[in-house]
């Protein structure tokens, strides 16, 4: 009788193989032969000078020496890095302060769902056409300039996209507009996961709103700060769809707001598959490492 | 003096309040401002832009929405690819990232955590990491101008797969699965008929996501589709902004934004409630 039911029970669990074959099939067709084509193409010298068709020749790690000690890789870096902290300050210091007012049982805050509707909203627009608005409104002779000139705050109309500082900032303010309010929700379930004892225990003790703030709540949300950070940053790497439209895919002024992605974009729009493979590649074990961090961090917050 | 401690903390809590109402009035007026300004503008005609700002709305809506239809850009064309991939690929998604959530959650098989973590794992790779392998496959496949590589690589998505583990873990039962196997009913039928009707409101949250993300999507596209006739939203908003777009008409360049963004942001509107509460659902689980 036992026998029979484990029989029954091993074929049941047979389906759960079958029902894997679609997840499997495709990532390996899609995901991870590509993966494997990817890095083996960076090993290769193989790219088009003028007409002519260099390669494939195996050139072991040239790609990579290439690509760091000439080209301007370490400047795109530089340029992700900086739009990317530009816009994850205000991002993350507005998130903090709206998910503590939204959860403050205090407070009491009307109108929530609202305010909660419009601060997600920038998040599903399409980034391509976000980043062609913000062309057209900021432009010489758009809507912006055109405010601030009738309001007497400029002379004459500014050039936003031909200065260093502005074509970052703007950026960067698209991409604080875009994920604010995504981290706001995300911190919010944090907060809310804090016991309100230990709020009534601070009150009772004397602690004013701030303390309460900096001394109970933000050391009970460092792990999920380090996530929201650390996710943040993995999608900060890959930033391209605001600054390739915005510029045009030239990262002007001087290439000064040419990220990674875009540069990846460039090497694979050329067909100069050696050095976009290497630049994949090192992209990848970058990515990599901040994953391990994020998955050290949340392994820690499990066994609390 | 009791009381008038009393009143002391309510007048500050009353100001903080105030407060916080004025920093959200600012930040939803810069929510919301690029868009307001979007609409007015794609409702005036180019010799009225040229005069700069207004805040009022004007009269042109429409002639600026038929000279787009009928300029060289195929947005109208452009807007049905984009909606035929992005309800596909929500669909094809949703359904076998269920089912592969369903086998790890139902079933008892070697490896079952082994395949979990491994999931986890790939979750963290980056599209455009493997973009140079994923072109040179769709060349040597001939998919090129194909929708296929676009809609058929969403079966396998770890993100999804992800929330919706979390989301069967507290909804759908062993024993109910039990049950509908004593009741005779086959593991595909299961899988159909009661486990996928349960997961509804979680598959519903990812669709509308996926769906989304797959509309928004600029960098795959724009790899793989080069004919007119393939192109998506995202691709001809890039091809506006190439483009001598002094000498273009700015009435249509804004009835073209316009045309991309309006669309998600009345969808939104409709359905915020189960979009902003996914979110926060899949942070708590998350």
């Amino acid at each position: 009788m036992k026998q029979k039911k484990n029989n029954a029970v091993v074929r049941y669990n047979r389906w759960g193989y079958i029902f894997l074959i679609p997840f499997m099939v495709v990532f390996v067709v899609f995901q991870l032969i590509p993966l494997v084509t990817t890095i083996y193409n960076s090993f290769f010298e193989n790219y088009m000078s003028g007409l002519k068709q260099i390669g494939p020749n195996f050139v072991g790690l040239k790609n990579y020496i290439q690509l760091l000690t000439q080209g301007d890789l370490m400047k795109y870096f530089r340029n992700t890095m900086i739009m990317w902290i530009l816009g994850f300050i205000p991002q993350i210091l507005l998130s903090l302060l709206l998910g503590a007012w939204f959860t403050n049982p205090q407070l009491r805050l009307k109108w929530q769902r609202f305010f909660k509707t419009v601060i997600y909203l920038p998040n599903l627009i399409m980034a391509s056409a976000f980043a062609m608005l913000f062309f057209t409104l900021f432009a010489k002779t758009g809507p912006i300039n055109s405010i601030l000139v009738n309001m007497g705050l400029f002379k004459q109309p500014y050039d936003f996209m031909a200065h260093v500082g502005s074509v970052r900032g703007l950026v960067a303010a698209m991409n604080c507009l875009m994920w604010f309010g995504n981290t706001t929700i995300l911190l919010m379930a944090g907060m809310m996961g804090i016991p309100d004892s230990l709020y009534e225990a601070a009150e009772v003790d004397g602690a004013t709103p701030t303390q309460i703030f900096f001394r109970v709540t933000l050391p009970l949300l460092r792990p999920i700060l380090i996530y929201v950070m650390i996710t943040s940053l993995i999608g900060g790497l890959q930033m391209f769809d605001v600054p390739q439209i915005l510029t045009n895919g030239t990262g002007d002024p001087m290439r000064t707001s040419m990220t990674l992605i875009m540069y990846l974009n460039k090497h694979l729009y050329s067909k100069n598959f050696g050095l976009a493979g290497a630049l994949s590649v090192l992209l990848l074990i970058l990515t990599a490492i901040l994953s391990a961090i994020v998955f050290r961090v949340s392994a820690k917050d499990d066994v609390h | 003096m009791d009381s008038n401690k009393q009143s002391n903390v309510s007048g500050s809590l009353r100001a903080r309040r105030i407060v916080a109402y004025v920093v959200l009035a600012i930040i939803s007026f810069l929510c919301l401002f690029w868009f307001y300004v979007l609409f007015i503008n794609a409702t005036r005609s180019h010799a009225e832009l040229g005069r700069g700002f207004a805040a009022v709305p004007s009269s042109h809506l429409i002639e600026n929405m038929t000279n787009l239809f009928k300029g060289t850009l195929p947005v109208v064309r452009g807007m049905l690819n984009s909606l035929v991939i992005a309800s596909l690929t929500a669909a094809l998604c949703t359904y076998f990232s269920t089912m592969t959530a369903y086998s790890i959650h139902a079933y008892d098989y070697k490896g079952r955590k082994a395949l979990f973590t491994f999931i986890l794992t790939i979750m963290m790779i980056p599209t455009q990491v493997t973009a140079l392998g994923f072109v040179k496959l769709v060349q040597r496949l001939h998919l090129e101008d194909n929708f296929i590589p676009l809609i058929v690589p969403a079966i396998a998505a770890p993100v999804t797969f992800f929330y919706l583990k979390q989301y069967m873990d507290s909804n759908l039962p062993h024993e109910l699965l039990e049950a509908a196997r004593i009741d005779g009913a086959g593991e595909v039928r299961i899988f159909n008929t009661v486990a996928l009707p349960l997961m509804r409101p979680a598959i519903a949250v990812q669709a509308i996501f996926t769906f989304v993300s797959s509309w928004n999507n600029y960098f795959t596209p724009s790899l793989i589709l080069h004919k007119d006739k393939a192109k998506t939203l995202p691709i001809l908003i890039a091809q506006l902004r190439a483009a001598d777009w002094l000498k273009f008409d700015m009435g249509q360049v804004y009835a073209m934004i316009a045309f991309s963004i309006f669309p998600v942001i009345i969808v939104y509107l409709i359905l915020s409630k189960n979009i902003v509460g996914g979110v926060s659902a899949g942070a708590v689980k998350g």
